[in-house]
């Protein structure tokens, strides 16, 4: 949907009216925006520095989740053991090999990008719930093997990852791991914006809106599904090797399908098919426990529910998503579109 | 009236105004013709009707609708058809899995089940006689044309007082189209069911119509019984392609001259 333009904006190439950020306006608060993320290690304490970090890492994933499922329309239950497999790639390579940072993540990203490609080749003969089922099926494959391929992936144990060096410079503290995380992630959102304005991004769009009708307009559906795949795989690997850096442990119990439905749960709550809706959706669903978790605490001090925390929590969780999906069910992109219009239109709406 | 519809204005995604005072009224057992060019507003006009504006994210801002002398704006559409107003879609959407006598019974979950159905299954197959050949078959099988006719026979099954129907005639032959307007006008004369009709084919639609309105920009330009308006000028150069002898125009006469619409001066 786009966003009515400004009076007496008017544009003189396809270029410029298809720019991403088409007003002096709107690339300022791009500029003060990452201006002010910047500066947010200066001002912000360890927790919320690595709360901030966790944001990017899950914004890198979501990306990818939105490019297979948001753009391309395929349902993907599997996305978590695709971040896994980023991880182990990461723990392995760091670990055993002691290859280069910069390396080992671009490694993380292809080698999930090879196990995204190898499970989407179902998805040309089945869709929806079908298609559901069967990623989830590569969900549990992958688990079992992470668990039992103790010797490359150390098992229940998982692996320990050491922080990484990039051209002598150690990435030892939260706030050096924040710069590293965030340019990953502008990269990232920069990449699935660019792509949805490109060929590749349209027959994406295509095979979601109308599948039959994209094939015979002459995209061939088997490789743009394979190829959304494998890019959102790609994107889920990067998070992974990411998460390994940061956390510097990983095990089998990180990539349980329930990391799956946390990025599902984000692209859907953010607006699926937007990337500002993806990113929205990342930041809400990995602050939103922390949050209630600060909130319940602070009430626990006079409340004597101590007991029933940790359970009341997820209840609380689950609901404000239900509340929230039942006001907006387009997502937070929509909520913030509708902002946006109301204070550009006012008062003459239409 | 049996529908009067006065100074209605809809609203698309809070910005788009489709509706810009729309005021139209449908007699008892009469047949109204709803005519105008792509995007004047006619589904919009049905959709409020018949209470289907949510799904488009639309809503009524203004004006009202009344039904019976009743005020139906803004209310779900599940009740709407229980109130006895039916709307037949555009393009079909027959349930393509259920067989046709199923999809016939369906249409009586307004009406608390189809268990028995007797009699109004063979309302339906006396007015679609082509349904009744095909009552096991597949809906999702059938042609263009009977597809149409079984979706117009299920809202027959709820017994509406007023039967809304979105184009008919979209994509079949035109001896289909007027096998299938002779129905509409069979069903209209022998249940006593008044229509709202929107159509494309605008010299079929005043053929059948006691009164017809012409809509444009989303609001009404003209209305007439359906006889004046076949033969305004305006109606017969713009929707029926007819000049003023009476002989179909030549695309090399429009290159030279183009007449504007004018409504109020013709």
């Amino acid at each position: 949907m786009a966003l009515p333009r400004p009076c007496g904006d008017f544009k003189r190439s396809w270029e410029a009216d298809e720019a991403v950020f088409p007003t002096a306006f709107s690339r300022g608060a791009l500029a003060a925006f990452l201006l002010l993320l910047g500066l947010a290690p200066l001002a912000a304490g360890d927790f919320w520095l690595y709360l901030l970090n966790l944001c990017g890492i899950a914004l890198v994933g979501a990306q990818g989740l939105n490019i297979l499922t948001g753009f391309t329309g395929q349902i993907s239950l599997g996305h978590g053991a695709f971040v896994g497999v980023g991880g182990y790639t990461v723990g392995i390579l760091a670990t055993r090999l002691n290859v280069n940072p910069v390396v080992a993540l671009l490694a993380a990203g292809v080698a999930a990008a090879l196990v995204g490609l190898l499970f989407g080749l179902p998805s040309l003969r089945i869709k929806g719930f079908y298609l559901a089922m069967a990623t989830l099926a590569a969900q549990f494959i992958l688990e079992y093997l992470f668990m039992r391929a103790a010797p490359l992936t150390g098992g229940a144990q998982g692996l320990f990852v050491e922080r990484p060096a990039l051209a002598g410079l150690a990435i030892d503290s939260d706030a050096k791991f924040f710069y590293l995380i965030m340019t990953v992630a502008a990269l990232a959102t920069a990449g699935a914006r660019n792509l949805l304005r490109t060929d590749v991004g349209r027959c994406f769009v295509a095979i979601r809106d109308r599948d039959i009708a994209a094939e015979l307009i002459g995209v061939n559906l088997f490789a743009y599904k394979l190829l959304a795949f494998a890019l959102s795989s790609f994107f889920a690997g990067l998070a992974g090797g990411l998460l390994a850096y940061y956390v510097q442990a990983i095990n089998p119990q990180g990539f349980t399908v329930l990391l799956s439905v946390d990025y599902l749960a984000m692209i859907i709550i953010g607006g699926l098919g937007s990337v500002l809706g993806a990113t929205f959706g990342a930041v809400f669903i990995t602050l939103l426990p922390e949050l209630l978790k600060l909130a319940i605490d602070a009430v626990g001090g006079w409340l004597p529910i101590e007991n029933i925390f940790p359970a009341l929590r997820e209840i609380i969780f689950g609901l404000l998503i239900v509340l929230f999906l039942l006001r907006e069910p387009e997502g937070l992109a929509k909520l913030w579109w509708d902002v946006k219009a109301y204070w550009k239109l006012w008062p003459f709406a239409y | 009236m049996l529908l009067e519809i006065n100074n209605l204005e809809v609203l698309y995604n809070e910005v788009v105004l489709v509706l810009k005072g729309l005021s139209l009224a449908v007699p008892e057992g009469r047949i109204v013709a709803l005519l105008g060019s792509n995007g004047a507003g006619k589904t919009t006009t049905l959709r409020a009707v018949s209470g289907l504006l949510k799904h488009e994210n639309g809503a009524v801002t203004q004006g009202t609708i009344t039904y019976q002398g009743a005020r139906i704006e803004g209310r779900p559409a599940h009740e709407i058809v229980r109130r006895g107003i039916v709307q037949v879609m555009e393009g079909r959407g027959v349930f393509d899995e259920l067989t046709v006598e199923d999809n016939l019974r369906a249409g009586l979950a307004v009406r608390g089940g189809g268990r028995r159905a007797a009699g109004e299954l063979e309302t339906a197959f006396g007015y679609f006689p082509v349904l009744k050949a095909r009552r096991r078959q597949v809906a999702g099988y059938l042609s263009g044309g009977e597809q149409q006719m079984l979706v117009i026979g299920r809202a027959l099954m709820t017994r509406p007082a007023l039967l809304l129907l979105d184009e008919p005639s979209l994509g079949l032959a035109p001896l289909v189209v007027g096998e299938l307007f002779r129905i509409i006008q069979r069903i209209n004369r022998e249940a006593g069911v008044s229509i709202l009709l929107v159509e494309q084919n605008a010299q079929m639609a005043l053929t059948i119509a006691d009164h017809g309105y012409v809509m444009e920009g989303g609001r009404i330009m003209l209305d007439g019984p359906a006889r004046e308006l076949q033969d305004n000028r305006n109606v017969r150069e713009f929707y029926l392609g007819l000049t003023e002898q009476g002989a179909l125009k030549s695309y090399r006469d429009v290159k030279h001259y183009v007449r504007r619409k004018r409504w109020f001066s013709s």
